[in-house]
């Protein structure tokens, strides 16, 4: 390639990488920045305060928790519907497979808010129909968990989809034809080979549920988690508490990302190690 | 079905079904019926629900026709109905921050795919993912931070000698919606299109570049062709997020922008009246699918590949 | 500890292809079984009949005489080997090897002793923490045949378990499948459509042809005495003469072709039925001077040197291409290409056999 053109090419992912994360270490320089509205010009010098403000700010506090118990709920309900859903779309063929799969995938692409509202009407719709005033028919956060599953559910499902096609069926036979009950084949020969997918998706889903604002803005009631309560500081006017709050988030964020990726070349390394072993064993074989 | 049945007993297969039952019929399929049926019955107070006023009608749907303003589009100045005009202005937005996108995402994702060193490249997804895992609305409050009158960009801009007096960003019609959905959205476009690129076989390139192919030649005849799913379930996942963002132009938006998300907002939350909200939403359901089915039609993908 | 296997009359349809047609077949309590075939003609569906992953449409399959109508594959006395191993990725060597004891409850310690006793068995001792993919082809192979024999079947089904390995070490490893069935005296059934496997390892071979069974014998008796030209021609090579057969007398008929009348055996059941005449080119011979009965004229074509015997191939006047195999003596004089000889076979030799057994 053209020398010129290679060096732009370098410049340009250089400076799409400080456009992609500048933005977030403004955000969380305004977090030490010792001035009552946040932002890091001017400077007025360095402070603690908004992180003690941020754990005295109860109402962020229940936000915050509320946040987590969704997220968790969401995350185990989802993963529990997508897997099913891609063992059940992985065993049959032709329309039926067409139809379930098209359903399940335009899920993603219905916009949060028709979920919210749509998810909002139809249970209290149904409370009223009942004439109960059973919890579940009123608006609140566990509306929010239906309504982010009815689309988390399906990214969860594409991954764990994907993992299931580099499945060896005769695997699950020769489980079978060794004596083990369904149940067995289940969690001994196919989770295991799934929990990767399902780990990745119940973090997918756990991060979804934490930023989705659409779906919860409308069937929240009146509870607040942490992306409705930043929401409505930043309409209302705001104090660095929340710079506090993202700057952590952030590093948890990047925590998680480089553990994540170290991991994954401890992973690669081993299996590397052991397909050269395989291959000295082979080499034996040859000189036999 | 057979196959489930004799794989994992009818224990486990009932199981399976019961729950993606309970997701496509419950969570999925009911609630939109409902909304759908909800949009065309008038909003009432509680003791007239089923009463004699409680009848079908269009009524939800035309107040989009309520209101007149004045615009004018290519200099021609003419009156439509409010939400009409914001109908047609959350389209053309998204649209907007859908082409800025890709054009942004392309060489990007055609230079992770096939010029950096592949051991770089799990570094560089790392770093992008960052943001992507760190909330939208806290992407979009970074941007009101930045974008502020007296805010860093202002004071950088002015530092360099490129403007006298600060601009006021979050004040120029949809210039604050539009910097605030590139920055949250463009990452949906680069992946997709990475994904398809890495797919490409290198020797291709090599080929057309050794029968003396120019370098935009060997993209339009050769890369783009080849990353065409991509780009499609780019555009596709940029426009339906953008369309149906109702945080970005809340918090990013000026007091000229209104975004249709933002209207069904309004009957919901402000006006209580979640019958003609449901109408609204049918309609963003709508332009949604018919957005999707066009993209579809007109790069020859279908829904399975823009799922990837 | 072994038991046999009855097929009677199994029939197997999928949708309107019928892929196994009126199987019967007695295999013997520690028989080495082989059903030999060409892919697609049905053994690999008997072998998944009797395993119990697909039920037959009609007729019974016994082991040890028991029905196993209604049994799943995991309540029948049989192990399967698949064709691609099927071993576990996820699990050391050793919970592979014992994994059919982990699911019937066995205590661990138990199960790792037995794991390290059949490590020993099939050759691999020292292996049981390693993963799979730290294992070569052969070493898998071993790993599957002892994950199998952990459960002590009555019955060990193997499909095609060598097929995906290289030549020398296929053939070290059917000596060693051998020795293992006979120590342990499990009933192997195997299956393969390589003939050379079948006839060195079996006891007895069961060749199929679409769906059916052709002949089931000991292997020297598939191969000395096939039933049919399917059979005849799939084991092994063969000159093939058409024409119409004559009355028999003492096992021997008249054979009218076009290079002349021949002399052949007519099989058993062959009379009236349409046959030919088959001629293994190792029963072929090439003179100077024409034989007695049974003979050819033919010119030489082709010369080729196979190692332990030399093939000459040879074309006679109505352009048929005969095939002669000369031993390789050391001193055995080669033909030289072009050169007219006389091709002839002795009538005791030579099969007049019908065509496979098809349905009609």
């Amino acid at each position: 390639m053209h020398k010129l053109r290679l060096n732009l090419l370098h410049l340009y992912m250089g400076l799409f990488l400080v456009y992609m994360l500048a933005p977030l270490v403004v955000m969380s320089g305004a977090a030490f920045n010792d001035s009552k509205l946040p932002s890091i010009v001017p400077w007025k010098g360095w402070t603690g305060k908004w992180f003690s403000e941020m754990i005295a700010d109860e109402r962020m506090m229940l936000a915050f928790a509320n946040t987590l118990w969704v997220a968790v709920a969401v995350a185990g309900i989802a993963v529990l519907i997508g897997t099913a859903a891609a063992i059940l779309i992985n065993s049959v063929s032709g329309k039926v497979r067409t139809a379930l799969y098209g359903m399940m995938i335009s899920t993603i692409l219905i916009p949060g808010v028709v979920i919210g509202i749509s998810t909002m009407i139809l249970w209290t719709k149904m409370g009223n129909a009942l004439g109960t005033e059973f919890f579940l028919f009123n608006p609140g956060l566990h509306l929010s968990v239906l309504g982010q599953v009815s689309y988390i559910a399906a990214m969860v499902m594409l991954l764990v989809l994907a993992r299931l096609q580099s499945f060896d069926a005769g695997l699950e036979e020769a489980a079978l034809d060794l004596g083990a009950s369904h149940g067995q084949v289940m969690r001994r020969i196919l989770l295991p080979h799934l929990y990767p997918a399902i780990g990745a998706g119940a973090a997918v889903a756990f991060f979804q549920s934490i930023e989705n604002f659409n779906v919860t803005q409308f069937t929240r009631g009146g509870a607040d988690t942490l992306t409705v309560y930043v929401f409505s500081k930043v309409r209302s006017g705001i104090t660095p508490t929340i710079n506090a709050l993202a700057f952590l988030l952030i590093i948890v964020t990047l925590v998680l990302a480089v553990a994540y990726e170290l991991n994954r070349r401890r992973k690669a390394h081993e299996e590397a190690a052991r397909e050269a072993e395989a291959r000295r064993a082979e080499a034996l074989e040859e000189a036999l | 079905m057979q196959d489930l049945l004799r794989r994992y007993g009818p224990g486990l297969t009932g199981l399976i079904c019961l729950l993606v039952a309970f997701w496509l019929v419950m969570l999925v399929i009911v609630p939109n019926v409902t909304l759908f049926e909800q949009s065309f019955r008038p909003y009432l107070p509680v003791v007239d629900i089923g009463g004699p006023k409680d009848t079908y009608s269009f009524r939800n749907y035309l107040k989009v026709l309520d209101g007149a303003t004045e615009t004018s589009l290519f200099g021609i100045a003419f009156s439509v109905p409010v939400h009409v005009k914001t109908f047609f202005q959350t389209i053309w937005y998204s649209m907007v921050v859908t082409v800025v996108c890709f054009a942004l995402a392309y060489p990007l994702a055609y230079y992770m795919a096939k010029v950096v060193r592949p051991r770089t490249v799990p570094t560089l997804l790392l770093l992008l993912f960052v943001p992507l895992w760190v909330s939208e609305v806290l992407r979009a409050f970074a941007w009101w931070i930045i974008l502020a009158f007296k805010g860093p960009l202002n004071v950088l801009l002015q530092g360099l000698g490129l403007i006298e007096d600060p601009i006021r960003w979050t004040n120029m019609g949809y210039t604050g919606v539009m910097v605030g959905l590139v920055y949250t959205y463009v990452l949906f476009m680069i992946f997709p299109i990475y994904n398809a690129v890495s797919s490409l076989d290198t020797n291709q390139i090599e080929a057309a570049d050794d029968l003396g192919a120019s370098w935009w030649r060997i993209h339009w005849r050769i890369v783009l062709p080849h990353a065409k799913p991509g780009i499609a379930s780019g555009a596709v996942m940029v426009f339906m997020l953008s369309a149906g963002s109702l945080l970005v132009p809340s918090i990013l938006g000026s007091t000229t922008s209104q975004w249709f998300t933002q209207t069904i907002d309004q009957w919901f939350k402000d006006a209580l009246d979640w019958n003609t909200a449901s109408a609204y939403a049918f309609l963003l359901l709508l332009l949604c699918t018919v957005f999707v089915s066009v993209a579809m039609k007109v790069f020859k993908v279908k829904l399975s590949d823009i799922a990837k | 500890m072994s038991a046999g296997i009855d097929l009677e009359g199994v029939c197997c349809d999928f949708g309107s292809f019928r892929a196994v047609d009126n199987a019967n077949v007695s295999i013997r309590p520690g028989e080495f079984f082989s059903f030999l075939g060409p892919s697609g003609c049905g053994k690999t569906t008997i072998l998944r009949m009797i395993s119990g992953f697909i039920d037959p449409t009609q007729g019974a399959i016994k082991i040890g005489g028991k029905d196993m109508k209604g049994q799943r594959p995991n309540q029948r006395p049989t192990a399967l080997i698949f064709q691609n191993l099927a071993l576990f990725p996820l699990m050391p060597i050793w919970e592979n090897i014992s994994f059919g004891l982990e699911v019937r409850g066995v205590d661990k310690a138990t199960r790792r002793k037995k794991a390290e006793d059949l490590l020993k068995l099939v050759d691999l001792p020292g292996a049981a923490d390693k993963m799979v993919s730290q294992l070569s082809g052969g070493q898998k192979q071993r790993v599957a045949i002892a994950r199998a024999l952990a459960v002590e079947p009555a019955v060990m089904l193997l499909d095609e378990p060598l097929s995906a390995l290289d030549l020398k070490l296929r053939q070290h490893m059917r000596a060693e499948l051998r020795a293992i069935q006979k120590r342990t005296g499990v009933t192997f059934i195997y299956i393969t459509h390589d003939q050379g496997e079948a006839l060195a390892m079996s006891d007895r071979v069961g060749v199929m042809s679409q769906g059916r069974i052709q002949q089931v014998a000991d292997p020297r008796d598939i191969y000395n005495n096939p039933v049919n030209g399917f059979v005849a021609s799939f084991v092994g090579e063969n000159n093939i003469f058409e024409g119409t057969a004559g009355a028999a007398s003492e096992g021997l008929a008249r054979f009218d072709t076009a290079h002349g009348a021949f002399r052949a055996r007519l099989a058993p059941d062959a009379a009236g039925k349409p046959v030919k005449l088959y001629v293994r080119p190792e029963h072929t011979v090439l003179t100077a001077t024409a034989a007695s009965e049974n003979s050819v004229p033919v010119t030489v074509s082709e010369v080729s040197f196979e190692g332990a015997f030399i093939s000459v191939h040879s074309v006679s006047d109505h352009g048929q291409t005969i095939t002669a195999e000369i031993r390789n003596d050391g001193s055995a004089t080669v033909p030289q290409v072009g050169s007219k000889l006389h091709a002839s076979f002795e009538a005791a030799r030579a099969a007049l056999l019908p065509d496979a057994n098809v349905r009609g």
